[in-house]
């Protein structure tokens, strides 16, 4: 079934839209919901995804021509599909735009390929000439996921609905849980939350987010090297060139410690267990809101790149006799507390004395530093290259700070993040140590 | 009635003047509903002011009125003012009710005007729920109830007018007989043609007939009437035998349907405010110049309401919920509301 | 803390209201010279007089407006129906008057009007003696309806309903009079309309409820606790207008599954309004649909047998519960 990419009205005021990119060329397979182009409109650059598969067919309007809402931008078909009504469709689009009168729309047109009984309608098995358009999908720019705060129903593999409850399917989807792959034990096999419970309680996750911890679901990382964009290439071109080879900024942040250290009380009063530091804790979290914030686990790359990392490998800022080592703890993101605990110890205790091997602090992803067993308020690292980020640590002190409605009294810490510009914009920044934040002050819901 | 009930000339003309206010106030209300100002049901009360000036002056500060839903004119006579009667029948914040109410139901807490009310009868138990604080604060007060000819057929009638007599609430049931309830003559619905009858069932309640074109009979009765409310507490019941000029409400003609044109001519030949100032120009108490200068105050006073009304703003959003309840409205009721954001 | 009847704490809540502020009176069917057609009233006539305890005509229509009218001229009535059957004469007076006097008059009369007597199923009385009708008032702004399950509850919200500046219904119940005995607080307190409470705590269902239902709801519980091991959670509305939203949703919230169990008819009832709510306010918070208990949709047959039958009792309450709870709840 041929689907056409239209220029879509996105905002009342639009009236026309340009095409800044197609993202696949003709001949290239696209299914459904992938990105195939990208339109500048009077209010913001959007995405256009597909509302069906099949084969880029016919690119109508290039890149950087304007043209009216409404106007067929591209043709996406089977391989084999007859759409010779649309490319006349397209001939027409294309004589309109280059001569500046208006161009026919995408919709208008369509009743005239339903009625020679030609074409896409044709190709889909069933020609309707009192509804051709429904045969056509049209295709909406950015608009999936928008409007759907609650997850949709599922769907097995097989295309049955899968019968869950509603809180079931949303703490799946806190927890980046398919409920297609879960076992239902509710009435009628319904996936309900008792069962997405014990999956989380199963691979050691904590339980949902309580209210007011607003932490976004871990989202998986995935190696990969990615041609930068020229505005990136631009805005680390002229960041180097204004500041020095590596542009910083720095963001700040208070942390309440309270509940960590009543959690780290709770973790050293199991029986047998080995006793937690609070800096493991600190490096756990930090690989938890890597995980949940993957574009901060980057690095540039000089060639004109960014280089998203595969697994959270945090490195330790480790004082040494005449200078300073960075042990890798590697997939900080997969490891237990314990295991956290355990290993960062044993590396800590092997760089004091020099006892590591160039695998063993090389090629970390961030950097922890902490200072704050010199006294040390707060202060900015610098990074270590070519890592995107480094956390600076300072003391956690006692002081009065408003809570519930009082002064209390309570262990706050301040951190320090200095992120590189090239591959972190400041708002990507503020959210991973806003998740950083909300991790160490509800750390029983993420670390274990 | 010569000596004119010992009211002074000056007295006299005012129960003229208001006559003539109301009158010219229902002619200006009907010319705005046919111009879409007013909307909804608009029943005008053309033909009958002299039961309404009649009954309501004699009435003390202090004294109820609870009213039908013919109730513009005996708003204004009881001292709202005409702008205010009309920003309520425009649905404007000035109305009297806050246009909240509407022609049916014209409200004033300050002159105890305790509502035109819309279904036929139901005012009278709270008549008498008004008479029995009276009679628990031990007061001497009166309350003017109001109600048409359909109204003596109705169990509420007859349950209050039970009550009132049984318990001497000083209630005066003042029933405006102008011959058809809607488009139906009350005789043909009626089992008795004397509706003082209706009446006669009870002991301790004074019945009695009136001629509702004039205006010093309805007020001598009227009279009576209070002073048995106020020192034996007994109630009474008025029949003042009037008519309408217009049809029941702005939706229905004078005449053709169920009344005709011949009766209607036949009872304007008699109009309360025609014969009124006939009696007092006869009586050397008014002349034809004062007359007509009172004509054209009523008239200037009937526009300045339109104007009063037309100026005054349309309420805001947040009059809906305001007065539901004496507290706020429940926020969670308001989110049962649906897509709608209203206030 | 005394333990007393229903009857008993209506009765003395009356009394206080009336010794505390005289503008309080009570109108209504035998409510003087005979103490009162279920004693509600008893020894009121004695001692407060007959302006302020009055014995009415059968004429529920005008003495109900009667109500209306004195509110409406500063006084506070209570109107007693002898039983909500016989209101329906006077729903006019309710509904079209104490309801929309203060809206239609632009905030000019409020009416501080109470409508009280006993209503909901009774035994063996038919088809015109045994009904709810709480949702024909639940449905109407400017009402607050309230009906109350213990003495307790009964006090304190005749007492706040009495004080109230606008119209409360108020349902009570013939077989609650003598049958329900709680602890009641002496003196005075006053119970706030509008708020639901946990009568019982639990943590795997949510039970709504309210009134004579209530009872009934309780038992379940235990059963289901003792038989199923199911912690069921039980809110008792008190007040049906206006519902205690958040109080159910916070239940639901926690819980998961719902069921509403009220003794009326099925259609438009109370928990309807309750579904509603929650499939608004926490629909990602259910794990199953929320299930209904009511009365079956039939006039009240006289048959012992078939009453049995239409009324809802414990084991219809225990039945959806395990329905909504699924084999989870079940071990």
């Amino acid at each position: 079934m041929a689907t056409k990419v239209v220029m879509a009205q996105l905002s009342p005021t639009m009236e026309e839209g340009k095409l800044l990119d197609w993202k696949v060329s003709e001949g290239d397979r696209v299914e459904q919901g992938d990105v195939v182009a990208e339109i500048e409109t009077d209010k913001a650059n959007m995405d256009v995804e597909s509302l069906g598969a099949g084969v880029l067919r016919k690119i109508v309007v290039e890149v950087g021509q304007s043209a009216p809402v409404g106007t067929l931008i591209g043709i996406i078909a089977d391989d084999d599909e007859d759409i010779e009504d649309l490319l006349a469709l397209a001939d027409e689009v294309r004589a309109s735009l280059e001569s500046g009168s208006a161009a026919p729309s995408a919709a208008s047109s369509a009743p005239a390929a339903a009625r020679t009984g030609a074409g896409a309608q044709v190709a889909n098995g069933a020609p309707d000439p009192g509804a051709p358009s429904a045969a056509v999908p049209s295709v909406v720019p950015g608009m999936a996921g928008i409007g759907r705060p609650t997850p949709a129903a599922p769907v097995r593999a097989d295309g049955e609905r899968v019968k869950a409850s509603p809180v079931a399917r949303r703490l799946a989807a806190e927890a980046g849980i398919d409920v297609a792959t879960i076992a239902g034990t509710g009435p009628g096999g319904r996936v309900v939350r008792a069962d997405i419970e014990d999956v989380l309680e199963s691979v050691g996750r904590g339980r949902r987010a309580r209210p007011g911890a607003d932490v976004p679901p871990r989202v998986g990382f995935e190696a990969r090297v990615e041609e930068a964009s020229t505005m990136r290439k631009v805005i680390a071109r002229r960041l180097t060139e204004s500041v020095g080879p590596v542009p910083h900024f720095f963001l700040r942040r208070e942390i309440d410690m309270e509940e960590l250290f009543d959690f780290r009380a709770r973790l050293n009063s199991r029986p047998g267990a080995a006793k937690i530091g609070v800096n493991a804790l600190l490096l756990k979290a930090a690989a938890e809101a890597l995980a949940r914030h993957p574009t901060v686990n980057s690095s540039w790359d000089e060639a004109g790149a960014v280089r998203y990392h595969g697994s959270a490998d945090i490195g330790i800022a480790v004082s040494i006799d005449g200078g300073l080592l960075t042990p890798v703890l590697r997939g900080a993101d997969s490891l237990g507390i314990d295991q956290v605990a355990a290993q960062s110890a044993d590396l800590i205790s092997r760089a004091r004395v020099k006892k590591l091997t160039p695998e063993e602090y090389l090629g970390a992803t961030l950097t922890v530093s902490n200072l704050g067993m010199f006294g040390i308020d707060e202060f900015s690292a610098i990074i270590n290259p070519p890592e995107g980020a480094i956390l600076a640590i300072g003391r956690t002190a006692q002081i009065p700070v408003a809570h519930q409605g009082g002064i209390h009294v309570r262990r706050r810490m301040k951190i320090t993040m200095s992120c590189d510009h090239r591959v972190i914009d400041g708002a990507e920044g503020a959210r991973f140590l806003a998740t950083l934040a909300a991790i160490l002050e509800n750390p029983g819901d993420f670390i274990s | 009635m010569t000596d004119f009930l010992g009211l002074s000339a000056e007295e006299c003309t005012q129960l003229l003047r208001q006559m003539m206010v109301s009158r010219r106030f229902e002619e200006k209300a009907a010319e705005a509903y046919q111009t879409g100002k007013i909307g909804g049901f608009c029943h005008l009360y053309t033909g009958q002011e002299a039961v309404a000036v009649g009954s309501i002056t004699p009435l003390r500060e202090d004294d109820y009125i609870v009213t039908h839903y013919r109730d513009h004119a005996q708003a204004i006579v009881r001292g709202i003012t005409p702008g205010a009667v009309m920003a309520e029948l425009y649905g404007r914040v000035d109305g009297c009710s806050g246009g909240m109410g509407g022609s049916m139901h014209m409200f004033d807490k300050s002159l105890r005007f305790m509502g035109g009310h819309g279904i036929v009868g139901s005012h009278l138990p709270l008549a008498i729920g008004v008479g029995y604080s009276i009679r628990y604060r031990e007061g001497d007060q009166a309350v003017l109830v109001v109600f048409g000819d359909s109204v003596v057929n109705i169990g509420a009638f007859h349950e209050s007018m039970n009550m009132a007599a049984r318990w001497r609430l000083p209630v005066i049931f003042l029933l405006e007989n102008n011959k058809y309830g809607m488009g139906t003559e009350v005789s043909r619905v009626t089992s008795v043609r004397d509706l003082t009858k209706r009446g006669l069932a009870h002991d301790r309640l004074t019945t009695v007939s009136v001629d509702g074109m004039d205006v010093l009979a309805v007020r001598q009765v009227m009279d009576e009437a209070l002073d048995r409310a106020r020192t034996d507490k007994t109630p009474s019941f008025i029949e003042a035998r009037c008519f309408r000029y217009m049809g029941h409400s702005m939706a229905d003609p004078a005449h053709g349907t169920y009344r005709t044109k011949e009766e209607v001519e036949s009872w304007r030949a008699d109009d309360p405010i025609l014969q009124f100032r006939a009696r007092l120009v006869e009586a050397g108490r008014l002349t034809d110049e004062q007359y007509e200068d009172l004509d054209r105050e009523a008239i200037a006073e009937a526009e300045a309401s339109a104007d009063f009304a037309d100026a005054s703003p349309v309420p805001d959003a947040g009059a809906i919920y305001r007065h539901i309840y004496s507290g706020p409205y429940p926020d969670s009721m308001t989110r049962r509301d649906g897509w709608r954001e209203v206030v | 803390m005394p333990v007393i009847t229903y009857r008993e704490a209506l009765n003395q809540a009356l009394r206080e209201e009336m010794q505390r502020d005289d503008s309080v009176f009570l109108i209504g069917e035998e409510v003087g010279e005979y103490n009162g057609a279920y004693k509600v009233s008893q020894g009121l006539l004695h001692e407060f007089g007959e302006w302020r305890v009055r014995d009415a005509p059968i004429a529920e229509l005008s003495f109900g407006g009667l109500g209306v009218g004195a509110a409406m001229a500063g006084l506070r009535p209570i109107v007693e129906f002898m039983t909500w059957n016989f209101a329906l004469l006077a729903i006019d007076e309710v509904v079209n008057g104490a309801a929309k006097m203060y809206s239609m008059s632009g905030g000019q009369f409020n009416v501080p009007v109470v409508f009280r007597g006993p209503g909901g199923t009774a035994l063996q009385l038919g088809a015109q003696h045994s009904q709810s009708p709480e949702p024909w008032y639940s449905y109407v702004p400017g009402l607050k309806v309230v009906s109350p399950a213990t003495a307790r509850d009964a006090k304190g919200l005749l007492k706040s309903a009495i004080r109230d500046d606008d119209p409360v219904v108020f349902i009570e119940s013939e077989i609650m009079y003598n049958l329900v005995k709680d602890d009641v607080p002496d003196g005075e307190y006053l119970t706030p309309i509008g708020r639901a409470d946990v009568k019982r705590a639990g943590s795997d269902v949510t039970v709504i409820t309210y009134a004579k239902m209530l009872h009934q709801v309780l038992a379940a519980a235990e059963r289901l606790e003792a038989d199923d091991g199911i912690s069921a959670e039980v809110v008792d509305l008190r007040t049906v207008r206006p519902i205690d939203v958040n109080a159910v949703v916070a239940s639901v919230r926690k819980t998961n599954r719902a069921v509403v169990a009220e003794e009326g008819w099925p259609a438009c009832n109370i928990g309807a309004q309750v579904v509603d709510d929650i499939q608004r306010e926490a629909f990602d918070y259910l794990d199953a649909p929320v299930a209904r208990v009511s009365g079956l949709d039939a006039p009240m047959p006289y048959a012992r047998n078939l009453e049995k039958l239409v009324v809802p009792d414990a084991d219809q309450v225990i039945a959806a519960v395990r329905h909504v709870c699924g084999r989870r709840g079940q071990s």
